[in-house]
């Protein structure tokens, strides 16, 4: 070991780092959000990705979704960091292999180039729900919903299609079956 | 139609009906209209320091040496983050505090106006909330949530921020009847019956337990610290605090190990590091207190008692948390020892007799002697005719930080809670001074010592005005060895000697300075006349400053160095001459 020239140890060994989503209900006031993303970064967390919006309007909720990495200790510890925030109310966490729970992302893909290029693209996407938003001759906006590496191959396969711009949500969560978080 | 009032009537109503006496403060531009009202509120004193970080630091030596919640009143801009330091202070040793901090008027937020900065934002991560009062109808329902907030579950700093033209704003104002939901209370309270069953059966079963104690209990309030003290003795377990813990169980008590952790005693620390059962009452395995995470206690089971579910598996992995107000789940231990075990401090003798005798071996080492001195006076020799000269007086001791902080706990024995205000997470020089001058305006005839070094305490040295516009009689004591003693120490034994910059060249002559503040400055130089110095500071009833000249070299034994277990310690220089270290820990001496 090397000797510490500090007042301070050394760090000690690391867990496995797993991807977690963490789902976050909060009071919808001014620099909620901040709170939240600033409590990450405060921490030394990881964001990979974040949705955020108003759920309920009558009680004022807005709902946030957060993909993190973390070793089982770290994610423990934000879920309880997160808990002590004043505007939150709820907290839950799954893991991303979690069969028991649907994650979705959202992108807009904008191909500029010719129409037998464009209409590929379109058969491309057909597995992720494609909706076609906006044509003309030279150009199309294309929407999806998919898995983040799956909107991640497309990004990269697409370029051939003529993919000039892409727009993209971070993940949302949602349990299947009947049961409610 | 009812009565309407200001934004500024509503504040002070507010502060009223929590039965706020003292407030903490300095004018400025943005917070007039708060200012302005003062006068009509006989019940609230304010207490006017010369710095924002001086008000933040006195409203926590307030709160802690109270037990109710300190109250800070500044301006917008420099008013606010001159009070960073000192809410970053309260959130770290948690610490109920209310800031209430004038801005800008509304339409200017955001412009970039004189005195504006964003002071919900800078001090996010450095309280437990915040909140801009942007429509005055929130004005009250905010200012009694920030009350409630601060002093419930783990105490904090809240902040407060009202733009200047909401002060003018008028409203109605309705009566609040503070609910009488008690500190703490059951809502913070997770653990059951099963919990409680679990840990007696540890304790039972456990040849070498040892309780470790810390600011919790103080927090949970006075009755926690008997309770401590009525499990400690119930059990016949050693008991050890940490910093922030000293005075909840009598520091001269023998089941008492003194403090553990980086300068804590080597009984201590050991009886940590062998022992099977570890009771972690209030405390949060800081990194000052475990050493090297990875070898610390490998050998106990760990039970940890703590009222924030985040302090739980945040630095060590315990086996049975319990969740609750260290009060409460302390009464419910006792009440099930003396239902099921009545006898359980006797029947359980034999069992721990053997982890006795090896704590005493451990105490034999006697690791807080240091050599004492004819000539020089040595700062822990200072500590301890100050300990002898005030014991009998429930005095109060603030510190500031360094050296003469680890002297102060290793040498000051404390017997009651609140007696005790250092400022641990955080380690703010400066602290001592402003916080002594808070200590004792809620406590305005018991004897409160600031056990300072001359460094830290020229940070807030502007307070001593404070001290004397007020006739506050608090006594700066300060160990003066012309170093930054902790930083010296550390270049000593880990930068090969290269005191970069620890040495201050130019100090202020302290008795004079106190003259010129119009307190009285006393200086010893001696061993010899040390007593009858100390027995003159006692004797005057004034704001004291006393500069006692100490040894230059003198380092803080024992230590654990860093990246070390509790077992590797260093021991004194005696031990050093006997040649006795041992382990990796001589290495860095």
């Amino acid at each position: 070991m090397p000797k510490s020239k500090s007042a301070y140890s050394v760090a000690g060994k690391k867990g496995k780092l797993d991807t977690h989503i963490i789902v976050v209900w909060v009071d919808n006031e001014a620099g909620v959000l901040a709170r939240v993303v600033g409590l990450f970064s405060g921490r030394g967390y990881n964001i990979e990705s974040l949705a955020v919006a108003e759920v309920d309007s009558k009680l004022n909720i807005s709902r946030v979704t957060i993909v993190t990495t973390g070793s089982p200790e770290v994610i423990d510890q934000i879920k309880l960091q997160l808990k002590k925030l004043v505007p939150v109310h709820k907290v839950a966490s799954f893991k991303r292999e979690d069969k028991k729970v649907i994650f979705k992302e959202m992108a807009l893909f904008k191909f500029v180039s010719n129409s037998k290029k464009m209409k590929l693209a379109v058969k491309a996407c057909k597995k992720f729900n494609p909706v076609l938003l906006d044509e003309t001759n030279k150009s199309c906006v294309v929407q999806v919903t998919a898995l983040r590496r799956e909107i991640d191959k497309m990004a990269v396969n697409f370029k051939k299609y003529g993919l000039k711009s892409i727009s993209r949500t971070g993940a949302v969560a949602m349990t299947r079956g009947s049961d409610v978080l | 139609m009812p009565k309407l009032f200001t934004g500024a009537e509503i504040v002070f109503k507010c502060l009223e009906d929590q039965d706020v006496e003292y407030i903490f403060g300095y004018p400025g531009g943005a917070v007039l209209p708060i200012y302005d009202e003062l006068k009509n509120f006989q019940s609230i004193k304010h207490i006017l320091v010369r710095h924002e970080q001086g008000a933040g630091h006195a409203a926590e030596g307030y709160a802690r040496s109270s037990g109710k919640p300190g109250v800070v009143l500044v301006t917008s801009g420099p008013g606010a983050t001159n009070a960073v330091t000192a809410l970053t202070d309260a959130y770290m040793d948690s610490v109920p505090l209310v800031c209430i901090s004038g801005q800008v008027p509304t339409h200017l937020i955001g412009t970039d106006a004189f005195q504006e900065c964003d002071t919900t934002g800078i001090t996010r991560p450095c309280t437990k909330h915040n909140w801009l009062v942007k429509d005055i109808k929130d004005l009250q329902k905010v200012i009694h949530k920030a009350f409630e907030v601060a002093t419930t579950g783990r105490p904090g700093p809240v902040l407060v921020d009202i733009p200047k033209d909401i002060q003018f704003q008028k409203t109605k104002y309705t009566s609040f009847k503070k609910i009488n939901k008690k500190l703490n209370g059951n809502s913070h309270n997770y653990f059951n019956q099963k919990d409680i069953n679990q840990l007696i059966d540890l304790m039972k079963k456990s040849k070498r337990p040892i309780f470790y104690t810390g600011g919790g209990v103080i927090n949970s309030g006075p009755k926690a610290s008997e309770l401590l003290r009525e499990l400690v003795r119930a059990t016949g377990f050693p008991i050890t605090s940490t910093l922030q813990g000293l005075g909840c169980f009598p520091g001269d008590d023998d089941q008492f190990l003194g403090m553990l952790g980086m300068h804590g005693t080597y009984e201590a620390n050991n009886a940590m590091h062998d022992c099977d059962l570890m009771i972690n009452i209030g405390a949060r395995f800081d990194d000052r207190i475990t050493g090297k995470i990875d070898e610390f206690s490998p050998k106990s089971k760990k039970v940890h008692i703590d009222i924030d579910p985040s302090s739980i598996n945040k630095n060590v992995k315990v086996d049975l948390p319990i969740v609750g107000d260290v009060k409460q789940v302390i009464s419910s231990i006792i009440k099930n020892i003396k239902k099921t075990k009545p006898n359980f401090v006797n029947s359980n003798k034999q069992n721990i007799s053997k982890w006795w005798l090896q704590i005493d071996k451990w105490r034999q080492k006697k690791s807080l002697n240091y050599i004492n001195s004819d000539t020089s006076i040595k700062p822990q020799y200072a500590v301890q005719r100050l300990y002898e000269l005030t014991k009998g007086k429930d005095t109060y001791i603030t510190t500031e930080v360094g050296q003469h902080q680890m002297w102060a706990a290793q040498h000051y024995k404390f017997d009651k809670p609140n007696r005790w205000m250092t400022s641990g997470g955080l380690g703010t020089m400066g602290y001592g001074l402003p916080a002594a001058v808070g200590v004792q305006v809620a406590h305005p005839n018991k004897l409160v010592i600031d056990i300072a070094g001359e460094a830290s305490v020229l940070m807030t040295m502007q307070e001593m005005s404070t001290a004397v516009q007020y006739s506050l009689p608090i006594k700066i004591f300060i160990l003066n060895n012309e170093y930054m003693g902790m930083v010296r120490q550390w270049q000593e034994l880990l930068h090969d000697k290269n005191y970069s910059e620890s040495y201050t060249a130019a100090l202020p002559d302290f008795v004079k300075l106190a003259e010129a503040y119009g307190c009285v400055g006393i200086r010893a130089k001696t061993p010899d006349e040390l007593d009858d110095k100390i027995i003159e500071m006692l004797n005057t009833d004034r704001p004291v400053i006393f500069d006692c000249l100490v040894d230059k070299q003198e380092n803080c034994f024992p230590m654990i160095p860093s990246g070390k277990p509790h077992n590797q310690m260093i021991l004194g220089p005696e031990d050093e001459k006997d040649n006795k270290i041992t382990g990796k820990g001589k290495a860095l001496v």
